[in-house]
């Protein structure tokens, strides 16, 4: 080796490790930031409740929020349920129904045509204004809050798939027609993994919106008795004015709210780490 | 090399007929003439180049034997009729499915005749091996260059064995070197399992280098104006490029292409 040589291996030396400097600071940043961010707003708000003595009728403290969490745990908990349960149940039957609804169609031009324009009268009415029609029609509080919660959520796995279902590669279309596929052999093997990616965006949008239906939903026609969600206590807390526990409802929504964010979005990248270009890491 | 060699290449004069476009013409919304009244007979062991500028038709030719569209007037016989899997296909992009590793690609044709991987894997391994991808079963095609996707295309298409392989410029998109490299890998290709191709290309050097027959075609409208072939022997290694015949014939080629598209050659 030569002494040129040696330089410029040093060289390339202190260039990788400023590189790898860099993706380890980047690393931890990507959750250290995020969490300091979170801690400063909520210091930021509890040091203003406390210099400028806010009522916690008006404002309550982060402190005074979670001690509320901790004394009315179990109320929170059973309506946290409710409310979870209503929302996983929607996005389960907007799966179902989105896919197989575009599945349909895909196959069908006269089902499209048929049932295409309720899927998008359903989708562009607010929920807000059938939500009291179903509560005359449909008996079964769960069944209401469900539905409700299931006209939100369904169309964008719908009308993501059914854009999935026709953005086949054509040369990919060509090669199966000539190998003589039959159209269930092009809708299982091209179709629908075709489609994945797109039906994966459809559905973190239709986990957000399942339990946005399903808050609304409580709020329109879950209040006639048996519904008792968060959105549910958020009301009642806000009759009494214990605006504490209606924070505390409020936390644990934005809480289930991520998290199905993060569930989907981490379902979305495991189905397509392999292959997708949305999913894969390009090194530098 | 057990399952996929099955043919062996007569000389040119002595092939068995394989298929024959009868005045095959395509017109397009009734008004643009996409090909006219096209005869061709190809016979078993033919390396065929359809050659010509864009809007010749050449591609259309190909699409028509595919049967991917029905001809406007004319017909195309097989000799023995057609039978399903008696076509392999490679278009000029690879078209792999990118959710699927590269074996599963090449197990396609069979997937969708209901052949399960493990009835098959010896035939998926030997045409992998075939076009030098023993290492890459298991790779997906994103981690593949440019050139090795259309290897794992080109073992799709002749994994069945098929009768003929059709090949729409498969190599345009491709660089130099790695388009020279695949056209010497086609040719000692060929010379193991003596496929029939029909190869559409606009390159005047790879129609000589590759085929023993080339049809030159002229736009407006898609006709077929010259018939030509190469009477070098095969195999053709690196040395034929640079050969005296090599040239003789470039230039016949190029000259009966300058006559199609109306210039003073």
């Amino acid at each position: 080796m030569t002494l040129a040589d040696d330089r410029a291996a040093a060289v390339w030396d202190a260039e990788e490790a400023r590189r790898a400097r860099s993706a380890r600071i980047e690393t931890v940043a990507r959750w250290v930031i995020p969490v300091l961010v979170v801690c400063a707003t909520l210091g930021l708000w509890q040091w203003y409740v406390i210099a400028y003595e806010v009522p916690h009728y008006l404002l309550p403290a982060p402190t005074r929020i979670w001690e509320q969490l901790v004394t009315d745990r179990l109320i929170l908990a059973d309506a946290l349920w409710v409310t979870l349960k209503i929302t996983i149940m929607a996005l389960a039957v907007a799966v179902l129904g989105g896919v197989l609804l575009a599945i349909l169609f895909n196959q069908s031009r006269f089902a499209e045509l048929v049932f295409y324009p309720y899927a998008v009268i359903l989708q562009v009415t607010p929920i807000v204004s059938i939500a009291p029609l179903i509560f005359i029609y449909v008996k079964e509080p769960t069944a209401r809050v469900l539905i409700c919660a299931w006209i939100v959520a369904f169309f964008p796995i719908l009308s993501n798939t059914t854009l999935g279902l026709k953005s086949t590669d054509h040369n990919l279309r060509d090669l199966f027609a000539i190998y003589g596929a039959s159209r269930w052999q092009r809708l299982i093997f091209l179709q629908l993994p075709s489609a994945l990616p797109y039906f994966l965006g459809g559905l973190r949008i239709a986990g957000g919106l399942a339990l946005i239906g399903a808050i609304v939903a409580e709020y329109v026609v879950g209040t006639g008795g048996a519904g008792s969600g968060l959105a549910f206590r958020i009301l009642e807390a806000s009759y009494r004015l214990n605006i504490p526990r209606m924070f505390a409802a409020l936390a644990l929504i934005a809480v289930v709210g991520v998290a199905i964010f993060a569930l989907t979005s981490f379902v979305s990248w495991f189905a397509l780490r392999k292959w997708h270009e949305s999913a894969i890491r390009r090194e530098t | 090399m057990t399952e996929l060699a099955q043919r062996t290449i007569r000389p040119l004069g002595e092939r068995p007929r394989l298929l024959e476009m009868q005045g095959v013409a395509k017109v397009f919304n009734g008004t643009v003439t996409a090909l006219q009244g096209m005869n061709l007979a190809l016979n078993e062991g033919d390396f065929l180049s359809l050659l010509g500028p864009s809007g010749c038709g050449k591609s259309t030719a190909l699409r028509l034997i595919a049967g991917l569209m029905q001809p406007t007037a004319g017909r195309i016989l097989w000799s023995g009729g057609q039978q399903k899997g008696d076509l392999g296909v490679v278009f000029q992009e690879p078209t792999l499915m990118p959710w699927a590793t590269v074996a599963q690609n090449v197990h396609l044709p069979f997937r969708l005749r209901g052949q399960g991987f493990a009835s098959v894997r010896s035939r998926v391994d030997e045409a992998l091996d075939l076009v030098g991808l023993s290492n890459f079963h298991d790779a997906y095609p994103r981690e593949l260059s440019g050139g090795m996707k259309m290897r794992v295309s080109i073992a799709r298409a002749l994994v069945t064995g098929p009768r003929l392989i059709l090949m729409d410029e498969p190599f345009a998109a491709l660089d130099e070197i790695t388009r020279q490299k695949l056209n010497n890998d086609l040719l000692a290709m060929r010379g193991k399992i003596g496929c029939t191709v029909i190869f559409v290309t606009h390159s005047v050097f790879e129609s000589v280098f590759l085929s023993d027959r080339i049809i030159v075609m002229a736009p407006r409208p898609g006709r077929v104006v010259e018939e030509l072939q190469v009477d070098a022997p095969y195999p053709r290694r690196m040395e034929f490029r640079t050969s005296t015949t090599y040239a003789a014939h470039a230039q016949v080629v190029s000259r009966a292409l300058a006559q199609a598209m109306g210039e003073p050659a």
